[in-house]
């Protein structure tokens, strides 16, 4: 559903359970369609402009994250089996089908989640399969797992969305539960091979807008600056909240309020003192 | 075929007018077509040469501002409760009479509504005690007992089944107590040929139609001939009356405008349509303000200032409505639609400076719903025209697109819109608005065996209703079949009778004058509800649905279980239902007989009528409540469509125009970070969706550029917002006129937006 000021994924009427998942060969037949990355599980997707990526772009949302983000606002991604199994030929059919308009909009496909280099042999073949048709191509990760990321992948990548939770490692572990040095070292990976970036950075307030945070995470994205193309500082809402209550998970930030426009526009000057552009 | 303009060619003020032209066949007979194209001037350049709004300009504007309020609490700012409206009827009327470049009103003043009965006494008679005005004794005498209107017509021989599906609301709207519209006169002829040479034209097809002996056909013909030369006569008399000598064509740009306007003036003087359109007039008249251009008789500001000025008096064209009539199509509409743009068959652009200038009124004037500026968008336009129409979109939210390459195909470079999304070629084409049927409606009584689901009432030819616990998709899909069938056959046999009296006793003499002798006319039916239609069947077919009854042992409701595709999320399984009832119900319209052998065609518009169709509608077996609006037009059902804007387009998208050549509305809201984190974001955004939009053989977009937050201090606020304007579906309104319960709708609909 779209919801006013926010795109919340949810799975939608269309969507129906796999059956025949306790069958052992239907079971074994699914794991080597995984590991080939010919079937995935995809939460939800969406035509959307002017957010994730350039131009008007299908955001293809997979299931599965290793993070469990306070604020995230998609929780209901978090589990890899709750995805609908799709094979690589449905979901490419669907990109080839709209290829043309894409185009025309100066837009292309955008792969999320969730976290989708959890998924990565099907992630690696879509996003080949999107190069082949002339798509242009984005990859929505926290970049926890960009160890995972072979360089075959990220040939096929022309733009990643960086999303940098933290710039302390102890603010990072409160977000996420998990490191930060991966992000940082995928990070500079990108810049070395040259692959366009943009960073996002949540703010929180209480979490993630400390002074040493900001500061901390505006160094960084300045040391990998040639490849930056823009810092995304996206202001904590509360759109998500009805999901946590769905899915019935103790959502750490029911209480917590947006940031305050003056909060925003100090961590976006922030990042700008730093010569990146900033929105 | 043309209508050959003899003589006036000789004539030296004919050639003088024409100086500098270059000549061609248009010289030779009425081909507004070919004068464009030999001499208009395609503008590729950007908005940067565009002049700003004079003094005088917003001095006018003002005074009529003042008015609008007057007019807003009112209801109406005044009627001429004792003189009907005519082509002459009124005394020449000013805002600012030192001031106007371009004259004429409706009435003897500005904002003075005049009682139009032709079409129905009752309406005006409504009107008036709405209002609070008295109703004059001897005119309501003169059309209940000596004249004769469309209105009494029609009720004097509508069957009896078509007074129950009208009653019950299956069919609604239909045009039997007011005025069709929906009719283009060819307004350009007159700056271009002058009345006089119009006249000729239409004398010697009188000598044409004196041949033949009289049949039925013929005697109708050249009554409508007549009655034609009779209106041109009245309009020059009515220039007249303004200082203006329109007989012959006009010499400037000034006399361009004015001659033109006058015959939209001459037309809604007399016709209370539902619809009147303009027609496809700014890059003929860039053809005369380029001439004056070029010669140093006008500067850039002169040119604008006559532009503002034509616009100024289109945005005050007023009717004599009731507030039934509101409640179909609210917010006061008249939809003056101009189109503007779009492609040549010889691949240069149509877009001139004059089409900038037009789009340009929404800043010098301020946004406003009408005119009706609809562009024909081509992702061939050039690019500096169309980032400038989605600036224009973003900051007033007043323009709707049409697919050009869609409309060309059907109807030549010389095509405009009536109404909303009713191509036809101007001077050459026109229609009989049928209105639209409900098919929601009509999918309730396929379960019901033919009874209404709120009253009982037997109105379809009794069935046996459905029987079972759980609705079977087969069973109910051929229900509804032999239902369709029924309905297109008593659809179109109230419009053969709407029509039939239309011609005769409100005929639209003077707009149809400005157009050749042999016409193409349409049909035009319409359907209402597709989005219901086709969300219910698909959980019928994709989850299980029960009928519950009551104790009549009506089907009142439905419990639905487990999960359907809905339409508008670019899905084939529910896409494809809605895609077959538009083929099927199409395929049941061409099989009817018509009047005057009207090609019949079929539109997916509501206007605003989505509001009360839904409040005459039960519980549909989609969840949707009885009484809920319904998705205006062909949109997909508020809410629903949860892939985000361009995948709720490409559903829509898949509705075949072959199948639907009345035209298929789609109106979508984004607010503003929903595309794009700047401006220029935003701007490159839109022209790509617009882009994406037509290269995927979408045919209408109305787009909204606008927060929640603004339409609901609007609704605390209105008079911080007299110029507020949203699209509705396929029109504009402004925002504070529409009623609660459609502020309501328009809040209720999705507003793509992303973070």
């Amino acid at each position: 559903m779209t919801f006013l000021g926010c795109t919340i994924r949810t799975t939608g009427p269309e969507v129906v359970g796999v059956a025949g998942a306790e069958d052992p060969d239907v079971r074994s037949a699914e794991l080597a369609a995984v590991r080939a990355g010919t079937v995935g599980r995809v939460h939800s997707w969406e035509l959307v402009s002017g957010l994730d990526g350039p131009g008007t772009r299908l955001t293809v949302f997979l299931s599965g994250c290793v993070l469990r983000c306070q604020y995230c606002h998609n929780p209901d991604t978090w589990r890899l089996p709750d995805g609908n199994l799709t094979t690589l030929d449905e979901l490419t059919d669907r990109i080839a089908r709209r290829a043309a308009a894409l185009k025309v909009m100066h837009g292309g496909v955008t792969l999320s989640g969730g976290e989708p280099l959890i998924q990565r042999p099907f992630v690696t073949n879509v996003l080949q399969r999107c190069k082949e048709l002339g798509l242009h191509t984005a990859l929505d990760t926290s970049g926890f797992l960009g160890m995972r990321a072979k360089d075959e992948l990220l040939d096929a990548v022309d733009l990643v969305l960086l999303d940098v939770k933290a710039g302390l490692p102890e603010t990072y572990r409160t977000v996420t539960g998990r490191e930060l040095a991966p992000t940082l070292r995928f990070g500079r990976r990108l810049r070395d091979r040259g692959t366009p970036i943009w960073i996002r950075y949540v703010l929180v307030p209480g979490l993630t807008d400390g002074e040493e945070d900001v500061c901390t995470v505006a160094d960084y994205v300045a040391s990998i600056s040639e490849v930056v193309q823009r810092v995304e500082v996206l202001p904590f809402h509360q759109m998500g909240r009805d999901k946590w209550k769905a899915l019935d998970i103790p959502y750490p930030l029911a209480q917590t309020k947006p940031p305050s426009d003056e909060l925003v526009t100090h961590v976006r000057e922030t990042f700008r003192s730093r010569g990146l552009v900033t929105y | 075929m043309t209508t050959t303009v003899p003589s006036t060619a000789d004539r030296p003020q004919t050639m003088d007018a024409w100086r500098g032209f270059v000549a061609g066949p248009w010289q030779d007979g009425v081909d507004v077509r070919d004068f464009i194209q030999r001499n208009y001037t395609p503008y590729t350049g950007d908005a940067s040469f565009l002049a700003g709004p004079t003094p005088r300009t917003t001095a006018i504007w003002e005074k009529l501002t003042a008015m609008f309020q007057v007019e807003r609490e009112r209801g109406v700012y005044d009627i001429d409760t004792h003189i009907p409206g005519t082509i002459t009827s009124h005394a020449p009327g000013y805002i600012d009479k030192d001031n106007e470049l371009i004259v004429g009103l409706q009435t003897d003043a500005p904002l003075k509504r005049a009682m139009i009965p032709n079409g129905g006494w009752r309406m005006v008679e409504g009107a008036l005690e709405t209002y609070g005005y008295e109703v004059d004794p001897d005119i309501k005498k003169i059309f209940t007992t000596y004249r004769k209107t469309h209105n009494d017509g029609v009720f004097d021989v509508y069957s009896q089944r078509v007074k129950a599906a009208r009653r019950s609301h299956i069919i609604t709207g239909l045009p039997d107590a007011y005025g069709r519209g929906r009719i283009i006169g060819d307004y350009r002829r007159i700056a271009l040929y002058g009345v006089d040479g119009l006249i000729a034209a239409k004398n010697q097809e009188r000598a044409e139609l004196d041949l033949p002996l009289s049949s039925d056909s013929v005697v109708r013909d050249r009554e409508e001939n007549a009655e034609q030369v009779r209106a041109l006569r009245e309009l020059k008399e009515m220039a007249a009356s303004y200082g203006c000598d329109i007989s012959q064509p006009a010499g400037t740009a000034r006399e361009a405008v004015q001659w033109l306007y006058f015959g939209y003036l001459g037309a809604v003087k007399e016709q209370n349509g539902a619809a009147m359109s303009l027609g496809r007039t700014s890059t003929f008249l860039d053809v005369y303000l380029q001439r004056d251009l070029d010669t140093g008789r006008i500067t850039e500001t002169e040119a604008q200032e006559l532009i503002d000025d034509l616009v100024i008096k289109l945005r005050i064209v007023r009717f004599l409505r009731t507030p039934q009539y509101d409640t179909l199509f609210s917010g006061d509409p008249t939809w003056v639609t101009e189109a503007i743009g779009g492609m040549g068959e010889d691949g240069r652009t149509l877009v001139s400076r004059t089409s900038y200038r037009f789009l340009h009124t929404l800043y010098n004037l301020g946004p406003a719903p009408e005119p009706n500026l609809t562009v024909l968008w081509n992702d061939k336009l050039p690019e500096a025209f169309k980032r400038f129409c989605a600036e224009v979109s973003i900051d007033t939210s007043a323009i709707q697109y049409e697919s050009d390459d869609l409309v060309r195909r059907q109807c030549g470079d010389d095509g405009a819109i009536a109404c909303c999304v009713s191509a036809m070629r101007v001077g050459k084409q026109m229609q009989f608005f049928g209105a639209r049927v409900n098919l929601a409606k009509t999918l309730l009584y396929a379960i019901n065996g033919g009874r209404d689901e709120v009253t009982g009432e037997q109105v379809a030819p009794p069935r046996p209703p459905v029987s079972g616990d759980v609705l079977d998709y087969d069973d109910v899909r051929h229900r509804f079949s032999s239902l369709l069938s029924w309905l297109a056959e008593t659809y179109v046999d109230a419009l053969n009778c709407i029509h039939y009296m239309h011609d005769k006793y409100a005929y639209e003499r003077l707009e149809m004058a400005l157009h050749d002798r042999n016409v193409l006319r349409t049909m035009a039916c319409g359907i209402a509800g597709l989005s219901v239609a086709a969300d219910s069947l698909s959980a019928i077919r994709y989850a299980r649905v029960r009928p519950v009854r009551d104790e009549r042992g009506l089907v009142v409701d439905y419990e639905t279980e487990g999960a359907f595709p809905t339409y508008g999320n670019d899905d084939d399984r529910a896409d494809a239902i809605a895609v077959d009832l538009v083929r099927e119900m199409m395929r049941n319209l061409r099989r009817q007989p018509t009047y005057r052998d009207a090609v019949p065609t079929q539109s997916v518009l509501t206007i605003t009528s989505n509001v009360v169709y839904g409040q005459a509608t039960g519980n549909t077996p989609d969840g949707r409540r009885a009484g809920q609006p319904f998705a205006p037009g062909a949109n997909p059902m508020n809410g629903r469509d949860s892939h985000g804007m361009f995948a709720s387009a490409l559903s829509v998208s898949k509705l075949p125009y072959t199948e639907s050549l009345d035209g298929i509305s789609l109106t979508s809201t984004v607010v503003p970070a929903g595309l794009g984190r700047d401006r220029s974001e935003q701007v490159a955004n839109l022209v790509g969706l617009l882009d994406g939009y037509v290269v995927s053989a979408g045919f209408h977009l109305n787009v909204n550029v606008l927060n929640r937050q603004t339409l609901e201090d609007a609704m605390e606020h209105p008079d911080k917002y007299p110029q507020l304007t949203v699209r509705v579906s396929g029109y504009a309104v402004n925002f504070v006129r529409l009623t609660r319960a459609q502020q309501l709708d328009v809040l209720s609909r999705t507003f793509h937006a992303a973070v």
